[in-house]
């Protein structure tokens, strides 16, 4: 292995197990609703987080929370992706009872990257096409709206703090942000993104990214996997504690990286 | 919420629709007055697209559909024993040319889509191939055994009702066309809705089951399924999905707990796959065969097609006497049936087999790579991000590619390699080269290890194309068929 030693043990679905030798400092991520909440490859989201923790010497323990489940009594980093009706359906209920667990680790500035359908529902409401109201978790200042018409397609954002942002979107919800509420990024043409309208797209609350990009969106946004890896062992062992050129697997790291910028190239030049 | 809209489809989908010209009402069988030129029309296009190697197999279609809206109903709505309709996200063209394959060799004459053109008018284009001169537009076949796609299904049972449906699986693929994978299964609740004689449904996949209730009046339903051993084998999309390896981890009795629709009576069983055989429960009796079919999928396939071929003989003899055939002739007739193009296809290359492999989803590339043992064989990947393969890379994310880190990857190619390469490089399988040209991919890869037996796993376009590439140095079937 090229990761320096630091051995993550990877089960079927190509995932770090939790727990691992000792030696390794932990960073606790949870994935949030892997079961429902799961679609167009969000688990590669935490597949690419748990890989470049270990290659950056960390030992990631992967928290699995679907209804019901414990809460960790650590959690560093938080992903969630997007989920059909029914899927969104059976957690609501669950998330509700969670809002105020949530809504402290982010206003404690624990990252947490929520893509889709977890976005929708950490904004304020969702209102359907027949007009009925179904409330959120609030945690981004947000409402979305269902429409009859879904946007789909590749898609490349302008950020301010990781360059430009890659992925493919698939929503009909469309997604309006508050007054001041700071987007993830914008967009070049109308009829993407967040509504369509406005050209924005996603949203950033404290440490918390609100997206509708997939793809996976983390592997081929190194910057933005990183910003999220920074800020959690930032949070957990201090300052100066994220150093990319003392990480035992560098090297690996400039590869893969190397091989996302190539795949980034690619995207960029394909038909919406 | 993010699919609030699941029940009208996606835009993508909505432009496939826009293009296919018949549209949603009662036909009226009476051709137009122009009608008449509508066949010899549609051989001059698909003699024109062959000259000029469009290779579009559904250009001729579109030309007739465009001058005789009612030709397709009118044609199929001839046939003695009534339309066979083959859907499902995977092992539709294998399983379609099982059903013909077996039908035709128990005695029926069988008019059937083989090009993979799955799409309406890649369906009018083959029967316009087949209607000859002397025809009088008349089809000389007892039964037509058609694939298509979820979402042609749906305009294709507005115009022809099937007597026969079989309904395979439903899961999530390309979903940049279809929305969500609950959608898809309206689609084929369409279908189900609109079957008039048999439906026979997969017992294993809870939405496909779940269509049961969609049956109309008088329809009679059949299932087909795996044995407790196999359900491993075939996750189901949502225990694909699930983080949380309960279901996995618990073995077979957790899954059989976890299915409730297994414990449904099923015509036809796979009881046990080995290397060129198979071993299936017809009515209770245990069946041992030979088969050319590779792949536990594969073979699940042929329970499907066992199980429509049996409905169907069941009402040869009850309509005009003919006996249905024994167990063994049943078996026989499977043990003769060879793999679809690109669907386990084996192409000889200097003394070594080059085999194609379609993937075109995460299930399908689980059970590809669960299916085939990679050990002494050099590995290629191609992904291409036409439409026909999906726009959408996520697919990639769901698959679990650590069966190849031992031997890893020789080459990985199409126009998203890099996505590939990514992909792999996160569950670390080695990889040898990167080459995005397809052509220029081929011969270094085939003409390494001289020898050494190869395997592609590709897309649908990247198939068509290596295929026709690999025509070129090397004797292939049916070369350029399809598009």
């Amino acid at each position: 292995m090229t990761d320096g030693g630091v051995s993550v043990k990877v089960d079927g679905r190509g995932q770090a197990a939790s727990g691992g030798p000792a030696g390794g400092r932990a960073m606790d991520l949870v994935s949030l609703y892997p079961r429902d909440m799961n679609i167009y490859g969000d688990s590669g989201n935490v597949l690419t987080v748990s890989r470049r923790l270990s290659l950056y010497g960390y030992e990631p323990r992967i928290h699995r929370i679907n209804q019901g489940d414990p809460w960790p009594e650590r959690v560093d980093l938080i992903l969630g992706g997007g989920g059909q009706d029914h899927g969104q359906g059976r957690i609501i209920e669950d998330l509700f009872e969670r809002a105020d667990t949530l809504r402290a680790a982010a206003e404690a500035g624990v990252p947490m990257l929520m893509v889709c359908g977890l976005y929708q529902l950490f904004g304020r409401y969702f209102e359907t096409i027949d007009g009925d109201r179904l409330d959120g978790i609030g945690i981004i200042g947000a409402y979305s709206l269902g429409r009859p018409v879904r946007m789909i397609g590749n898609l490349l954002e302008h950020t301010a703090d990781f360059g430009t942002a890659i992925g493919y979107e698939n929503h009909s919800g469309q997604t309006f942000l508050d007054e001041g509420v700071e987007p993830l990024g914008t967009v070049d043409t109308d009829g993407c993104g967040n509504n369509g309208e406005d050209r924005t797209e996603g949203a950033r609350v404290h440490n918390v990214i609100g997206t509708y990009l997939h793809g996976s969106l983390l592997p081929k946004n190194p910057a933005i996997s990183d910003f999220l890896i920074r800020t959690a062992v930032e949070n957990r062992y201090g300052q100066g504690s994220f150093d990319r050129g003392a990480a035992p697997g560098a090297a690996e790291l400039a590869r893969l990286d190397q091989v996302a910028a190539k795949a980034r190239e690619t995207t960029a030049a394909r038909p919406r | 919420m993010d699919g609030g809209d699941s029940g009208r489809g996606g835009s993508r989908q909505a432009k496939g629709a826009g293009t296919d010209a018949l549209q949603a009402q009662a036909p009226d069988l009476r051709r137009p007055w122009y009608g008449f030129a509508a066949l010899p029309a549609g051989k001059a296009a698909r003699a024109l697209s062959r000259l000029t190697h469009h290779g579009g197999s559904a250009l001729p279609g579109k030309v007739v559909e465009g001058l005789d809206p009612t030709f397709l109903a009118r044609t199929l709505g001839r046939l003695p024993m009534g339309v066979v309709l083959v859907s499902g996200t995977n092992g539709k063209t294998t399983t379609t040319r099982m059903v013909a394959s077996m039908l035709q060799s128990l005695g029926l004459k069988v008019f059937t889509n083989p090009t993979g053109s799955n799409f309406t008018r890649g369906v009018v284009s083959s029967l316009v191939t087949e209607l000859g001169p002397g025809s009088r537009g008349r089809l000389d076949a007892d039964i037509a055994v058609l694939e298509l796609d979820e979402a042609y299904a749906v305009h294709f049972v507005r115009q022809v009702r099937p007597r026969y449906a079989l309904l395979l699986n439903v899961m999530r693929d390309q979903l940049d066309r279809f929305g969500e994978i609950d959608n898809t299964a309206r689609l084929l609740g369409s279908v189900a809705q609109a079957t008039t004689g048999k439906l026979v449904l997969n017992r294993e996949d809870t939405r496909i089951a779940g269509l049961a209730k969609l049956a109309p009046k008088g329809a009679q339903v059949r299932y087909f399924g795996l044995d407790d051993a196999l359900l491993s084998y075939f996750p189901s999309d949502d225990e694909m999905h699930e983080g949380d390896a309960g279901v996995q981890a618990g073995g077979a009795a957790a899954r059989v707990a976890a299915r409730p629709e297994h414990g449904l009576a099923a015509d036809v069983v796979l009881d046990e796959v080995g290397i060129h055989k198979a071993a299936f429960t017809l009515d209770g009796r245990r069946m041992d065969t030979a088969v050319k079919l590779e792949g536990v999928y594969n073979l699940y396939n042929a329970a499907a097609a066992l199980a429509l071929v049996r409905a169907v003989l069941a009402d040869r003899q009850a309509a005009v006497g003919t006996p249905a055939p024994s167990d063994s002739e049943l078996m026989a007739a499977l043990s003769r049936v060879t793999p679809a193009f690109g669907r386990g296809e084996v192409i000889s290359y200097r003394g070594a087999p080059v085999e194609l492999v379609l993937v075109k989803n995460p299930m399908g590339f689980r059970l590809a790579l669960a299916s085939f043992d990679p050990a002494g064989t050099d590995t290629m990947i191609a992904i291409r991000d036409e439409y026909a393969d999906g726009r959408d890379m996520s697919w990639l994310w769901d698959v679990d590619f650590a069966s190849l880190r031992s031997g890893g990857v020789a080459m990985v190619s199409g126009t998203r390699a890099y996505d590939m390469a990514l992909r792999l490089d996160y569950d670390q399988v080695p990889v040898g080269a990167v080459e995005p040209d397809l052509e220029a991919a081929l011969h270094t890869f085939v003409d390494a290890h001289p020898g050494v037996a190869k395997r592609i796993y590709c897309t649908y376009t990247a198939m068509l194309r290596l295929r026709a590439e690999l025509s070129k140095i090397t004797d292939v079937a049916d070369a350029g068929v399809g598009a």
